[in-house]
C-alpha cells in the first residue's frame, strides 16, 4: 500500500524501521496528487524538486523527520509563492518564512506544496479562489468547504499526510467536516501569526489538518508557543499534546448547548451528533445540557467585527511595494483603485465594502463597537457554561457539504454555513472537528469539542477517545 | 443603530476600491441585506459592557528594542511592481 495514505504516526514508525525511504514517500505523494489532483484541485502550487531535495536531506532523529505536510497557501514560505488565491498577489515571492514554517523545518518536515482557499481566507467554500475551485473528496460536484478546501481536499484525499490551516471562523473545522478529516483550531494566542497574511488579526489562528487526532497533537506541539516576532502569541506553556491521550474520559462532563440544535440543522447531521453523545456516555462522561444564551448573535457580531479587522489589513495591498500593480493609470488614487479593482475578488471587495462602512464615521459606534460589545456576552456565555462542564460538544456545520454553485450568489446563506464556529473564535478558545459518521449519500459528518483556552489537551483526550472506539476515521473518499 | 441606505459608491472611494456601476448596485443590495441581519446586535444588552482592551486578560508583550536581522534591500525591493535605483518607484503625488 502506498505510503500516501498513512498517518504521520504510522509513516514515522515506517521511516524509523527504514520500510520507506523520506524520497520515496514524496514520490508516492506525488504519484497520488497527479492521479487525484487533476479532479479536485487542493493545490496551487508544488515544487516537487525542492520537496524531493528536502527529504532527501531528512533527518529522521527528528520528530517530522521525513514527513511531507502541505501548507494554506496564505503563511509564507521562504523563495515559494504565496498567493492567498487572489490575482493582487499574483507573482508575489515570499522573502522570509512564518515562524510555523520555521519551526516546521526544525522539526524536520518537508514541505510539499500551498493549498487552495477562499481568497484571503474569506469564504466558506473555496469557490472565492482566484484560482478555481477545489472538490470535495467525497463528491466531486460539492465544495470541501472553505477557506482552508485546499488542505482539508489534500488531507482526506491523501494528497499530503498532513495540512496547516488558519481558522478565522471555522475555516479549519468547517473543511474538516466536510471532507471528513481532523480540524484543529488552536486557542487564540497558541500559535504565532508572524507571516501569516493578516485577515482578521484578533480571531485567526494557524492549526492542524490532520487523518488522526495523535498526528493533530503532535502537528500543533510542533508549531505551538511563544514568538517574539508576534506579541499577542502568549507565553502560557505548551505542554505536550498527546500526553492525555488515552486516558479515559470516565466522569469527565460534557455540556451539549441546547441552541446548537435548533431548526435549520439536517436531520441527518443531528442524528449524528445525538449518536456521538450517546457514545461519549457510553464512554463514561455526564452529558449535560448547558445554555450559551448569545449564540445567535454570533455570525452578525463576527461579520462586523472580521470585516472591519480586514478592511484595514487588506490596505496594504495597494500595488506600490509588491504585488499586482494597474498599468496606465494617470495619478496615485486611480492607481490604487484599479489595481485593488482588478486585483480583488467579489467576496474580498464586498466584506472591505462592509467593514470600512462598519468603521466610517458616525457608524463605528453602532456597528463596530456594538459587535465588539456583544462579543464579550458571547465570550461571558462560554465562561459561564464552562463553569459547568470541561467540554462542549456540537455539530461542527448544521449540514453536509453542499453543492458547487449552491450559495455563491447569496452572501448571507454562506455566511450562515459558520454558526456553529464563529462563537469560538470570538470568544478565542480552541476547538476540533473529528468525523462521526456519514450521511445515506456517502457526505462526511463533523463533530465539534470545544475546549476553555488553553485547554487544548482536553479537547484532544475526548476527541481521541472517540476516534479510537469508532471507525469513521478509517473510510476511504472513492476517488479511484 | 442608524436607517439603512449604504452610498456605495462613498464607501467604496474611502476603501479606494474602483467599482463599476453593476457592482455598486450589486454590493448595495447585498450589503443592505447583510446590515438588516446585523441589526439584531440591537436586542442585546450591552449597557454594562465597558470593553478594556479587546481581549480581556491580555496584555502587551513587548520585547526588548534591539536590532535584529531584516530583510536586505534585494529581498524588499525583489517583489516590487517597479523599481530604480535601489529605491520602489511609485506615481508621483506632487504636481
Amino acid at each position: 500500500m502506498s505510503c500516501a495514505f498513512s498517518t504521520i504516526q504510522e509513516l514515522r514508525k515506517q521511516l524509523l524501521a527504514k520500510e520507506v525511504h523520506p524520497t520515496e514517500v514524496v514520490e508516492s505523494l506525488l504519484d497520488r496528487i497527479s492521479s487525484v489532483d487533476p479532479k479536485l484541485k487542493a493545490y496551487n502550487y508544488l515544487h516537487p524538486e525542492r520537496a524531493l531535495e528536502s527529504a532527501k536531506k531528512a533527518d529522521l532523529s527528528l520528530p517530522l523527520g521525513g514527513v511531507p505536510i502541505a501548507i494554506k497557501d496564505v503563511i509564507n514560505v521562504r523563495g515559494e509563492p504565496c498567493t492567498c488565491s487572489s490575482r493582487i498577489l499574483e507573482g508575489y515571492i515570499a522573502p522570509y518564512d512564518a515562524t510555523v514554517i520555521e519551526r516546521l523545518r526544525a522539526a524536520g518536515a518537508i514541505l510539499l506544496g500551498r493549498t487552495n482557499m477562499d481568497e484571503f481566507a474569506m469564504g466558506s467554500s473555496t469557490e472565492n479562489s482566484a484560482w478555481g475551485v477545489t472538490r470535495n473528496p467525497w463528491d466531486l460536484s460539492r465544495v470541501p468547504g472553505g477557506s482552508s478546501g485546499g488542505s482539508a481536499a489534500a488531507v482526506a484525499a491523501h494528497e499530503a499526510i498532513a495540512a496547516l490551516g488558519t481558522d478565522t471562523g471555522g475555516s479549519i473545522r468547517q473543511p474538516a467536516a466536510f471532507c471528513g478529516c481532523v480540524g484543529l483550531k488552536p486557542t487564540y494566542g497558541r500559535v504565532s501569526r508572524y507571516g501569516l497574511t493578516a485577515f482578521a488579526s484578533s480571531l485567526d489562528q494557524i492549526g492542524p489538518l490532520t487523518k488522526s487526532i495523535a498526528d493533530a497533537a503532535l502537528l500543533l506541539e510542533m508549531i505551538a508557543g511563544q514568538d517574539p516576532r508576534d506579541n499577542t502569541c502568549a507565553p502560557e506553556h505548551a505542554p505536550s499534546f498527546s500526553k492525555k491521550l488515552g486516558e479515559e474520559i470516565r466522569g469527565m462532563t460534557l455540556g451539549v448547548p441546547k441552541e446548537y440544535f435548533v431548526s435549520g440543522i439536517d436531520p441527518e447531521v443531528e442524528a449524528a451528533t445525538r449518536k456521538a453523545i450517546s457514545h461519549f456516555e457510553e464512554l463514561g462522561a455526564i452529558i449535560r445540557e448547558i445554555s450559551l444564551p448569545h449564540t445567535s448573535y454570533s455570525i452578525a457580531s463576527y461579520y462586523l467585527v472580521a470585516t472591519a479587522e480586514a478592511s484595514a489589513n487588506l490596505a496594504r495591498f495597494d500595488g506600490m511595494r509588491y504585488g499586482r500593480r494597474a498599468s496606465g493609470c494617470d495619478d496615485l488614487l486611480e492607481t490604487y483603485g484599479r489595481t485593488r479593482d482588478e486585483g480583488f475578488g467579489r467576496e474580498v471587495k464586498r466584506r472591505i465594502l462592509l467593514g470600512t462602512y462598519a468603521l466610517s464615521s458616525g457608524y463605528y459606534d453602532a456597528y463596530y463597537l456594538r459587535a465588539q460589545k456583544v462579543r464579550v456576552r458571547i465570550r461571558e456565555d462560554f465562561l459561564a457554561a464552562f463553569r459547568d462542564c470541561q467540554a462542549i460538544v456540537t455539530p461542527t456545520s448544521p449540514t453536509p457539504a453542499f453543492c458547487l454553485g449552491e450559495r455563491t450568489e447569496d452572501p448571507l446563506q454562506m455566511y450562515l454555513a459558520d454558526i456553529f464556529t464563529i462563537a469560538v473564535n470570538l470568544a478565542g478558545l480552541c476547538a476540533l472537528s473529528l468525523p462521526c459518521g456519514f450521511t445515506r449519500s456517502g457526505l462526511p459528518i463533523g463533530l465539534q469539542i470545544i475546549g476553555p483556552m488553553w485547554k487544548e489537551e482536553t479537547i484532544l483526550q475526548v476527541g481521541y477517545a472517540y476516534e479510537q472506539s469508532t471507525d469513521w476515521h478509517t473510510r476511504r473518499p472513492p476517488l479511484e | 443603530m442608524p436607517t439603512l441606505g449604504i452610498d456605495v459608491a462613498y464607501v467604496a472611494d474611502l476603501a479606494r476600491l474602483r467599482l463599476s456601476p453593476e457592482e455598486i448596485e450589486t454590493f448595495g443590495n447585498q450589503l443592505e441585506q447583510v446590515l438588516a441581519y446585523v441589526k439584531k446586535l440591537e436586542e442585546v444588552d450591552i449597557r454594562e459592557i465597558v470593553l478594556i482592551g479587546e481581549e480581556k486578560g491580555f496584555q502587551n508583550r513587548l520585547r526588548s528594542d534591539c536590532p535584529l536581522p531584516g530583510l536586505s534591500q534585494k529581498e524588499a525591493l525583489q517583489n516590487a511592481p517597479q523599481q530604480a535605483s535601489g529605491l520602489f518607484l511609485v506615481p508621483r503625488i506632487l504636481e
